[in-house]
């Protein structure tokens, strides 16, 4: 490390003497490398769980068990839910936060660089503790159970109940929550310190700005996520009840303390999807962003009103009248500020003069598709119908069309956006149609229907089901596997960038206005940017 | 509560927006697309608010969408080489905040009413104790009407035997069941309709009365969820919550609902059955179930290995199976086969406190089971699968 920090004060050209090799990616403590490192790993993590996802699929095809008995049925759900969000949609962001924040408030690196190498390495010990559950319960002498609680591991199914590996998923809980926390507190800190003179808050790119809220919020919640496992452990091993009725505890108590951090969480998964999305249309509208200062503040009051909405996820506990119309009013209004941002987007297209590379395709998709979502979740905002869409995959349905067709979508706009900035090649057009195209029609097919079979009343997590649900869940799994496939496509796109196969990419492929600086510097970026400051205007 | 205009309008939408998917009939009797409207006044109320806040997100959906398409269409740049020049208009911006505001509230308004009506468990004539367990409910009578010791208790487990679910993957072909549509108003058991969602006990509640339900569970946390009554209530282990329905004259017959919080690995194995039926029928059915309480146990012992057998085959395969294997070959719970538990004399008096009394992740069965059905599964473990110690449990064994 102190060589590389040497060499960077006494030669004009760094990446001559880059680090090399294994050690490069070990002891990196360069923004880009483990941006790169994050963006990996949250793929490989997204086609693990994919795999899992699509056991899910294979069992529900059909009426009747035929794959999986309905324990490991319950281990897949559970650990595909798990590895989904924790593994593959925030290391994602974190490692677009990593490359991009740093090249777009024209810092030299990321305020904190050793801490960034740790709150990245953290992250692979983590998870493969969480999986090597899941070998062992398909591979393992006697099958032990991997996690089987759902990914909310709602108390006491997940304590007194708990399978032996519940301690291996609270250690591993653990260690992603600190690997968070660290890599959110790195991002507060480099845009508070690290801006170019010149660059006010209110000229940071929108994903700053999304980024900065969202890594308050990672700041807030993940200690709370980390306090639920805590006492789950003590509950499990230290005779204590903090959520056992028999000891004085309540079950109840645990939902709240979960969705206090669950619901912020999906925010978190977001936010910066939204920072993606307002970089991206106004590059290829040709046009500003429209209400860029309300853009900000419709963010931070999501991110204020994510807190005082959780217990939307507990209609159905038996809160008091009063707690459960707070909480259906509040729910409702946070809609008012996400729909803001969805007609800010449309007034940003509107008499543009668009087209429609890659990049923008996604990000139209994400609108229409995100929205969607949004609209879901109005519906299941007003309570006494949630009592009746609660827990069946209307839910299911609601947050893969924000979590998947949302943040996924986001996060492809985004890698197809600035592939060329970090690989110097220009994404494979031919294959990235056809991954779009066979990603949009495959989500769509996947999803739809499960908002059929959930107002239908087919609840969720269940592996298997009444008759009536049959026809949709034969489509629902065809459209699993094709989006599953489809995905494939992109492993090939990234790898051909990251053998620089491909047309060669100038330092602005998509003529971005001079202001977004990361299109300022050469491509691929050099492995030092902005060791003198630009200068904003 | 909407005036019936609006509820014939609704109804006309809603036909003709899935009007590609199905027969109308079908569609309003069991619906496999949209909320099902349910039988009470409750479930109709649920079901237009849902209808409406489903028009209202899908109009405001389309116009997002048919914006965005126009735009795309219109403002690509082969159409429109410059860009305009806007990027605020603060009177848009306040309309586009104030506007959904208001649609909102429209909203909130009907929705609170319905919940505040739906938080109203006062002035029940019946009061039903239901209870969660790993995976079965019990139902509990407390009061009815003047009666306030009715005192009639039973477990409800599922129906369907497990080699109906257990099907290899692929056999009978695509669709081995054939489509929902072939099945439609089929009914079981010959035809399978109602596949996982029957129960070999069914909940009786008489209609034209507000029945009182008090939910809770015994160990981890489920959820009493029956649709067409238009309710989902969270069965909390230490806790107990409340919920009610009333059943209108008229509407009597079966109806389904499943647990909907995942409590384990048979979570989606633990079916409600509900069965309306006319008060005067209930009054007959409530006196057989108290006259059957009152009589106590059936202690007579069993004439020979064989009847215990008999008996204990199929008690084993409804309430054991499920954790200790169809084969007793073990699962959630230990094997049987050959384990000393079942074959050793010296275990015989612990095989039974176990089964009576539960031990760790295994129940109780004191309440479930009669002495003569547990003398039965206990004989029946410790003869079957090559086990045959020749033990002959009388029911008097237990009773002590
Ligand atoms: C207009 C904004 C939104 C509203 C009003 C809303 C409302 C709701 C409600 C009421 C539920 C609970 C449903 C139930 O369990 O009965 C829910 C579930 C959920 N929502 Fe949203 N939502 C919105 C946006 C989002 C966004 C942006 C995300 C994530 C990116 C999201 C992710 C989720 C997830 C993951 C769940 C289910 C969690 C689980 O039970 O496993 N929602 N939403
Ligand atoms: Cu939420
Ligand atoms: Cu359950």
């Amino acid at each position: 490390m102190t060589a590389t920090t040497a060499e960077h004060h006494d030669h004009h050209d760094d990446h001559h003497h880059a680090p090399h090799g294994l050690k490069r990616w070990l002891f990196s403590t360069n923004h880009k490398d483990i941006g790169t490192l994050y963006l990996w790993f949250s793929f490989a993590m997204f086609l693990i769980g994919g795999l899992l996802a699509l056991v899910i699929r294979a069992e529900l095809m059909y009426p009747g068990m035929q794959v999986v008995d309905p324990e490991f049925f319950n281990q897949m759900t559970t650990v595909h839910g798990l590895v989904m969000v924790f593994g593959a949609i925030m290391p994602a962001f974190v490692g677009l936060a990593n490359w991009m924040i740093p090249l777009m408030i024209g810092a030299p690196d990321m305020a904190l660089p050793r801490m960034n190498n740790w709150s990245f390495w953290i992250l692979p010990f983590a998870f493969t503790i969480l999986i090597s559950s899941v070998l062992m319960s398909a591979f393992g002498e006697g099958n032990p159970s991997a996690p089987n609680f759902g990914w909310t591991f709602y108390a006491p199914l997940s304590t007194t109940y708990g399978p032996a590996s519940t301690d291996l998923f609270i250690l591993s809980v653990h260690m992603m929550g600190i690997s968070s926390i660290m890599g959110a507190i790195n991002v507060v800190v480099t845009v508070f310190n690290l801006r170019a003179p010149g660059m006010t808050m209110m000229k940071m790119p929108l994903f700053v700005w999304t980024w900065l809220i969202t890594a308050f919020l990672l700041v807030a919640v993940m200690p709370v996520l980390a306090g639920a496992v805590t006492m789950m452990l003590t509950d499990r091993h230290f005779g204590t009840s903090f959520f056992s009725a028999a000891g004085g505890g309540d079950p109840v108590l645990f939902q709240h303390i979960f969705w206090f951090f669950g619901h912020p969480e999906v925010y978190i998964m977001i936010l910066p999807s939204f920072g993606v999305v307002s970089s991206i249309i106004p590059v290829f509208a040709r046009k500003q962003l429209f209400g860029y200062a309300s853009m900000v503040y419709a963010t931070a009051s999501i991110a204020l009103l994510s807190f005082v909405v959780w217990a939307h996820h507990m209609f159905t506990v038996g809160m008091p009248l009063a707690g459960t119309l707070f909480f259906m009013y509040m729910t409702m209004l946070i809609s008012v500020p996400t729909g803001v941002k969805v007609f800010n987007w449309m007034a940003t297209m509107w008499r543009g003069s668009m087209t429609f590379e890659l990049p923008m395709k996604w990000a139209i998709a994400f609108v229409i598709l995100f929205t969607c979502g949004g609209l879901s979740g109005l519906m299941l905002a007003i309570t006494p119908v949630d009592f009746q869409y609660h827990d069946t995959y209307f839910v299911v349905a609601h947050f893969h069309y924000v979590l998947v067709s949302g943040a996924v979508f986001s996060i492809m706009a985004a890698a197809y956006y600035w592939l060329p900035k970090w690989s110097g090649v220009m994404p494979n057009k031919i294959l990235g149609e056809l991954h779009f195209w066979s990603s949009l029609l495959s989500v769509n097919l996947l999803f739809f229907p499960m908002h059929f079979v959930g107002l239908a009343g087919m609840p969720r997590r269940y592996a298997d089901y009444a008759l009536q649900f049959a026809d949709y869940n034969f489509w629902i799994s065809i459209g699993a596997f094709w989006f599953g496939v489809s995905q494939l496509i992109f492993l090939v796109v990234a790898i051909l960038c990251a053998m620089k196969k491909g047309e060669k990419a100038p330092a602005n492929p998509w003529d971005a206005p001079e202001e977004d600086l990361e299109w300022t510097v050469p491509s691929p970026a050099p492995f030092h940017t902005f060791d003198t400051p630009p200068v904003i205007k | 509560m909407q005036s019936t205009l609006f509820r014939r309008v609704s109804a006309a939408l809603s036909l003709l927006m899935f009007s590609g998917f199905a027969v109308a009939s079908d569609w309003a009797e069991r619906s496999d697309h949209n909320l099902r409207q349910g039988v009470t006044q409750v479930s109709q109320e649920v079901y237009d608010l849902h209808m409406i806040i489903l028009w209202i997100v899908s109009a405001i959906g389309l116009a997002v969408f048919g914006l965005i398409m126009y735009s795309v269409f219109a403002h690509r740049r082969s159409k429109r080489p410059k860009a305009a020049d806007f990027h605020e208009h603060v009177l848009l911006e306040v309309v586009w905040t104030i506007i959904p505001f208001f649609i909102l509230i429209a909203m909130a308004i009907p929705a609170t009413r319905v919940l505040i009506n739906l938080d109203d468990t006062s002035a029940s004539e019946l009061t039903v104790k239901v209870t969660g367990y790993r995976w079965k409910w019990s139902y509990e009578y407390l009061s009815y009407k003047d009666d306030n010791d009715v005192g009639v208790f039973f477990f409800s487990n599922l129906k369907t035997p497990a080699d109906q679910f257990n099907t290899p993957a692929l056999e009978g072909g695509l669709f081995p069941y054939g489509t929902a549509a072939e099945n439609y108003g089929k009914e079981s058991p010959e035809k399978d309709y109602n596949y996982m969602l029957e129960a070999d006990k069914a909940l009786v509640v008489p209609s034209g009365v507000k029945v009182r339900f008090l939910v809770t569970a015994d160990d981890v946390i489920h959820s009493f969820y029956v649709p067409d009554f238009g309710f989902k209530k969270d069965a909390i282990p230490g806790f107990v919550n409340e919920i009610w329905t009333n059943i209108p004259e008229g509407q009597e017959g079966t109806y389904y609902g499943q647990c909907a919080e995942l409590c384990g690995k048979n979570h989606a194995f633990m079916p409600i059955e509900v069965k309306v039926v006319t008060q005067d029928e209930f009054a007959t059915w409530l006196a057989d179930e108290k006259e059957k309480a009152a009589s106590g146990p059936d202690l007579t012992p069993f004439a020979s290995l064989d009847d215990a057998m008999k008996l204990g085959e199929q008690k084993y395969a409804a309430s054991c199976a499920l954790c200790h294997g169809a084969n007793g070959e073990g699962g959630i719970g230990p094997t049987f086969v050959g384990s000393e538990m079942a074959t050793q004399a010296e275990h015989r008096e612990d095989h039974i406190h176990v089964l009576v009394n539960g031990r760790n992740a295994m129940p109780s069965f004191k309440a479930q089971l009669t002495p003569k059905d547990i003398a039965a599964v206990i004989t029946y473990e410790r003869n079957a699968w090559g086990n045959n110690t020749g033990d002959l449990i009388q029911p008097a064994d237990v009773a002590k």
